[in-house]
């Protein structure tokens, strides 16, 4: 087996195209925030009954996915795969960029934002939020010491310390995420510990798709060389994630399907939604599931690097929709305060509230894959990040 | 010019010095009385527990008195926005699916003792005074919104406009949350009694009663005593401060 040889990149003109388009996102994002901040939310489509909307969708995605995408480098270093061990500090940088980019757009989304500092001072320990603000910011001192392990030759006997407890903290960070939902206990939609597991299957899925999407641009505009080993292997979990999504997700509505007190809005979500059915059906299960699981298993088209990416954009799309169906959903749907009695107000009670997005709500996302995006590039500008080669004879099986 | 001469012996120097000490004590202790208002440099009081008990049979479909009442106590404007614009307290009307029985009610936070939106809030800014009453500190929101997504009620409102005319004993800010404070500068003035419930006293319909829970004597409790309260969502176990009568 030969040695892996990492490499940065040069400055060029490709740099600075994705530099100037990064840019302008930003900028859009600047703007959104900056003219929220003067005149207020009303701007967005966020409500007094929809408070958290696209923003929100795009900010747990990229989190989430964050976490999900540190996978690979776990994979490596708790697993003991060290066919991964080439992409492990690839996969540390992204997870650093992903989350940092999801948690600026909360902050920018923020009635207040500048009271960042009282977030960061003040304390209610009972409260998830405050917790994941502890989990959050951790996870990214930690992913730096795991580089640094990474990195520095003289401490890569600590890499698989450093792995594993960055390993748990993933799994507790996506956990404190998907319980920010799982404790509501006043939503029909949510109060539901199966929403921590489904929010750690989404994770994965979501990080391995993007790590996909990563690898698949990085092969076409830096040359880095791949064998069958790292083909197979990725496009195998991409399909294991894709399955433990789908099974969570039955299960979770099959555990309210099974509960009368559920009814209601599960069948609101799975036939009267409108919006939110057709979002559900065509975005989640077909885009997102079934057709990535037919791009990979299919025998005639499965042996590609271009179905595989398909497939994980595929992933990618129907993530997101995934996680607007049960952010906007479960608030558009009416809280149901008196069992029994037929309730209307002038407040929504009782009627789906409305809910369209504003172009606001996507500039302020855009800025979070801006960042994202910006940190990735200066990481691999300025370390040796990539592989120079993932052929099979520089992997381990 | 006449020369007044002043006698100051021991029994005038008595005499006017008492005068002079309750002339200037009596009125202060008289009003303090009068008003009962709260030191504000003592804390609020756990002994009681402010609450409301709302009389559906009372409350009828065309008033919205008490909703006109807060929204001039505290200064909430109307921009026209119906999503977005603040309310505080809302009617809301309800139709018995089984009988088609119709019955009409006020709604606002309920003044949980188990708040979710004090659980839930990161920074402490949604908190519940030592008398009941829950409160939003505008200092220290950072317009996060999961209070409004833990509230079994949607009793809370985001500010989503600028803000103008502010009435100076309601503070508010753009950008945090709000919801029904109880009046609570009408309570530490002493005037125990919200805006709400005057305002549906005074066109007759007698259908908010506001008061003590804890006092035994007190008209609330007594007529909780007599006809009982309903919880909304006893299912959650919130010990709401606010019961509802009728349905």
């Amino acid at each position: 087996m030969n040695l892996v040889r990492y490499k940065s990149i040069e400055f060029d003109k490709k740099i600075l195209f994705h530099v100037i388009i990064i840019l302008i996102m930003f900028a859009m994002s600047l703007f959104a925030f900056t003219t929220l901040e003067h005149e207020g939310h009303w701007l967005t489509g966020m409500n007094n009954q929809v408070v958290w909307g696209v923003p929100h969708v795009f900010a747990i995605f990229l989190i989430v996915a964050a976490s999900g995408i540190l996978n690979i480098a776990s994979i490596s270093s708790v697993f003991g795969i060290s066919a991964y061990k080439p992409l492990s500090r690839l996969s540390a940088l992204l997870a650093i960029g992903l989350l940092v980019g999801g948690l600026m757009i909360l902050v920018m989304d923020l009635g207040r934002p500048d009271r960042l500092i009282v977030a960061m001072t003040t304390f209610n320990f009972k409260s998830i939020f405050a917790w994941n603000i502890f989990l959050y910011i951790g996870f990214i001192f930690v992913v730096v010491i795991y580089l640094w392990m990474m990195f520095e030759g003289r401490y890569n006997k600590h890499v698989s310390k450093v792995g594993m407890f960055a390993y748990a903290w993933r799994i507790i960070l996506t956990t404190g995420t998907g319980s920010i939902f799982g404790f509501l206990v006043a939503k029909e939609a949510y109060d539901s510990a199966l929403l921590a597991p489904l929010f750690i299957a989404m994770s994965l899925l979501f990080g391995t798709a993007i790590f996909i999407k990563t690898l698949y641009f990085l092969r076409i505009y830096f040359d880095v060389k791949t064998g069958e080993i790292i083909f197979k292997r990725l496009r195998k979990l991409l399909l294991y994630f894709i399955l433990a999504v789908f099974y969570f997700t039955v299960l979770f509505h099959l555990t309210n399907l099974y509960a009368t007190t559920h009814h209601d809005y599960e069948f609101f979500l799975l036939f009267s939604g409108e919006i939110y059915t057709y979002l559900f059906w065509i975005g989640q299960i077909l885009l997102g599931t079934f057709l990535p699981l037919f791009l990979i298993t299919s025998n005639k088209i499965n042996s590609t690097w271009h179905s595989l990416l398909l497939a994980s954009l595929l992933v990618i799309i129907g993530g997101f929709i995934q996680l607007y169906v049960i952010i906007i959903s479960g608030q558009a749907f009416p809280l149901d305060m008196f069992p029994g009695y037929i309730e209307s107000s002038t407040f929504s009670d009782g009627i789906v509230a409305e809910y369209t997005p504003s172009i606001y709500e996507f500039m302020l996302g855009l800025g979070g894959i801006a960042i994202a995006s910006l940190i990735f590039i200066l990481g691999i500008l300025s370390l040796e990040f990539i592989p120079d080669s993932l052929e099979d004879e520089y992997l381990q099986n | 010019m006449k020369k007044y001469e002043i006698k100051l012996d021991r029994r005038n120097f008595l005499k006017s010095s008492t005068l002079l000490g309750i002339s200037s004590v009596a009125p202060g202790v008289f009003f303090q009385e009068l008003a009962h208002a709260r030191d504000l440099d003592k804390p609020a009081s756990s002994k009681i527990r402010w609450g409301m008990l709302i009389d559906t049979n009372q409350c009828t479909e065309d008033c919205d008195a008490c909703v006109t009442a807060c929204d001039e106590e505290h200064g909430i404007e109307d921009f026209g926005r119906p999503s977005t614009d603040t309310q505080w307290i809302r009617k809301l009307n309800l139709t018995d699916e089984f009988s088609g029985k119709s019955y009409n009610l006020p709604m606002m936070c309920q003044h949980c003792e188990n708040p979710p939106c004090v659980d839930v809030c990161p920074t402490g800014a949604s908190f519940i005074r030592a008398d009941g009453i829950v409160l939003v500190n505008p200092h220290t929101c950072i317009g996060c919104r999961y209070c409004m997504m833990a509230c079994p009620y949607k009793a809370r409102s985001f500010v989503h406009e600028n803000l103008e005319n502010q009435v100076p004993h309601s503070p508010r800010g753009k950008g945090c949350v709000e919801s029904c404070n109880l009046c609570v500068h009408k309570i530490d003035n002493g005037e125990n009694n919200t805006a709400c419930a005057e305002a549906c006293q005074k066109d007759g319909h007698q259908a908010i009663l506001f008061g003590n829970l804890n006092d035994p004597e007190s008209e609330i409790s007594k007529q909780l005593h007599k006809y009982g309260g309903k919880e909304i969502r006893s299912d959650l176990d919130l010990n709401t401060a606010v019961r509802y009568r009728g349905i």
